[in-house]
């Protein structure tokens, strides 16, 4: 064979590669743009409908007009203060409700996936606890703690608990018992099993409920804010309601969108960061 | 080299381990009550080599969990350096047959998990790791997770997470059936290397007649289940041996047919259970 020939039979695949980049890149391309158009295409038909009066701008209000809102807020305040310090409110709110409700849920969920005989007793009355409706608690905390942020923490606490207990204690349940039992082995302790095993194992567990579970703790501090507060975007949503401001009602719920998923980026973040054990490709071993 | 081996083993000294007619039920999901050892008589000297081999099922990995305290005896003693089991000992090392490293440790740390859980301190478990894992060939691979390594490098972390702990005792529940043949014979052949010095008593559950004739001192026959000690066949090929080529030697053969007609007897029964149960 001569050189020639090898040199062309390297050069052909590099030629393939190199067009299936490219096929790759412009997919890429392609679906990034669809995602523009689609978005400027409902905002787009949004305002005109509403322009041309063909729905009530009254209740449905237009994309300018939020805009518009939001920009006003930012720039003047709100009735109620500044925009900034109702976000950060509810951020606070939720924020510390995710974090008691998190501890809570996984210490609990933990310690009864280990200790059978707690889980046995408590069993069914944490089965009731979460067949309750557990937003129809808000009025309660309403009146407990009075409209300051604690009513709104405790709403998005037992928003927040449920599904992280849950979470926790299953991947506490589901450790492979090989660890387990090799751990034991190697001379590790009821607690070395508990903190180096069986923690661990359930991270991912835990880690699909913190994603869910942010959520939640949104909902709760809103809910709880609507209901009666001094501060924050579910008062913003509730006083525009109020002064038949539909545009102030879309304009909070923008915002509180933004904010979701600004911290649900972090999560994610946070998440890689924790799983750098973990193979980083799907189908490979394990 | 045997001698050497056996150094340890004087006549103060009792086996290292002694099951006196042992047996282990379980109940069964369903509530039937299910046998998986009966009446098993077995004693494994100190720097001895083991084998049990027996139909697949037949209550060969319930003998190890037994000894390793895992499990206790719903009858009959076992003893481990001449004292009842109870409860998980510090003499015992256990290779298991699925993976058991830690996926979420680095294999430096997976090493360093045993010494550390005994109360080693961290530079100390350390340094033991590091020179166990130069022993395995896994010097360069310290900060690797397990997920980026094969089935064979992470049964050589495996080894070297147990043998760290220095154990009088190892327990191995087929630990090489995972692996493809020609790895199997290498990690067997490192094995014998590792094993060979440290006097530790080792009991080896195959159902793999050859890998255990290759390995042991001694082969110990299961029945069908639930299992008991059928026959007992000594292994007088010399060491150290290379697994490769011990097994095309004529006394090898010779022993391997041997032990077959005893197994495959059980195999058969087996078999023929299995059989029923899927008619």
């Amino acid at each position: 064979m001569s050189p020639d020939t090898i040199a062309a039979a390297l050069a052909k695949p590099t030629e393939r590669t190199k067009a299936r980049a490219r096929a790759a890149r412009n997919r890429r391309f392609l679906v990034h743009g669809s995602r523009v158009v689609l978005l400027v295409a409902v905002i787009a038909l949004w305002e005109v409908l509403a322009r041309t009066k063909a729905i009530d701008p009254f209740n449905f209000s237009m994309p300018s007009k939020i805009w518009e809102q939001i920009r006003d807020w930012a720039v003047y305040g709100t009735a109620q203060g500044s925009l900034w310090e109702q976000i950060w409110y509810t951020l606070y709110e939720a924020l510390l409700g995710w974090i008691i409700g998190v501890l809570g849920g996984v210490v609990l969920g933990i310690t009864l996936g280990r200790i059978r005989f707690l889980a046995d007793v408590l069993g069914p009355y944490i089965k009731v606890l979460n067949a309750i409706p557990r937003i129809v608690l808000a009025p309660i905390f309403l009146i407990w703690f009075g409209l300051g942020p604690a009513s709104k923490v405790a709403s998005a606490v037992v928003l927040v608990f449920f599904p992280v207990f849950f979470n926790a204690f299953q991947g506490a349940r589901e450790v492979d018992r090989n660890l387990v039992n090799n751990a034991r082995i190697l001379g590790a302790s009821n607690r070395r099993v508990t903190l180096q095993v069986v923690v661990p194992s359930a991270t991912s567990w835990i880690f699909t409920s913190l994603h869910v579970s942010f959520g939640f703790a949104l909902i709760g501090a809103i809910v709880g804010e609507y209901i009666g507060a001094t501060k924050g975007l579910g008062l913003l949503v509730a006083a525009s309601q109020g002064t038949f401001n539909a545009a102030g009602v879309y304009a909070a719920m923008a915002i509180l969108a933004v904010v979701a998923l600004l911290t649900e980026g972090l999560l994610t973040f946070a998440e890689r960061r924790l799983f750098r054990w973990r193979p980083s490709e799907p189908g490979t071993d394990r | 080299m045997s001698t050497e081996q056996r150094g340890t083993e004087g006549p103060d000294r009792g086996p290292a381990i002694e099951l006196r007619s042992a047996s282990k039920s379980f109940r069964t999901p369903s509530g039937a009550l299910h046998t998986a050892v009966r009446d098993l008589d077995l004693t494994v000297g100190r720097g001895e080599f083991v084998a049990v081999v027996g139909p697949t099922g037949c209550g060969k990995s319930t003998t190890l969990t037994l000894v390793s305290g895992l499990e206790e005896p719903t009858d009959g003693e076992v003893l481990v350096a001449g004292e009842p089991v109870d409860g998980i000992g510090d003499k015992v090392g256990f290779v298991f047959q699925q993976d058991a490293v830690f996926p979420w440790r680095t294999v430096l740390s997976n090493v360093m998990a045993g010494p550390r859980f005994r109360g080693a301190s961290k530079a100390e478990a350390r340094e033991r790791a590091r020179a166990w894992l130069a022993r395995v060939g896994l010097a360069s691979f310290e900060d690797r997770y397990p997920h980026q390594l094969s089935g064979g490098q992470r049964k050589r972390v495996a080894l070297a997470a147990t043998f760290v702990n220095d154990p009088e005792i190892l327990l191995m529940d087929e630990p090489f059936s995972a692996l493809d043949v020609q790895t199997r014979a290498l990690m067997s052949d490192e094995l014998l290397d590792l094993w060979s010095g440290t006097g530790s008593s080792v009991v080896f559950v195959t159902h793999d007649l050859e890998e255990s004739i290759a390995l042991a001192d001694r082969v110990v026959v299961m029945t069908a289940g639930p299992a008991t000690v059928k026959r007992v066949f000594d292994i007088d090929l010399p060491r150290p041996r290379k697994v490769e080529s011990i097994r095309l030697e004529p006394r090898f053969i010779e022993i391997y047919r041997e032990i077959w007609e005893s197994l495959g007897e059980e195999v058969r029964i087996t078999r023929e259970r299995g059989a029923a149960d899927v008619a």
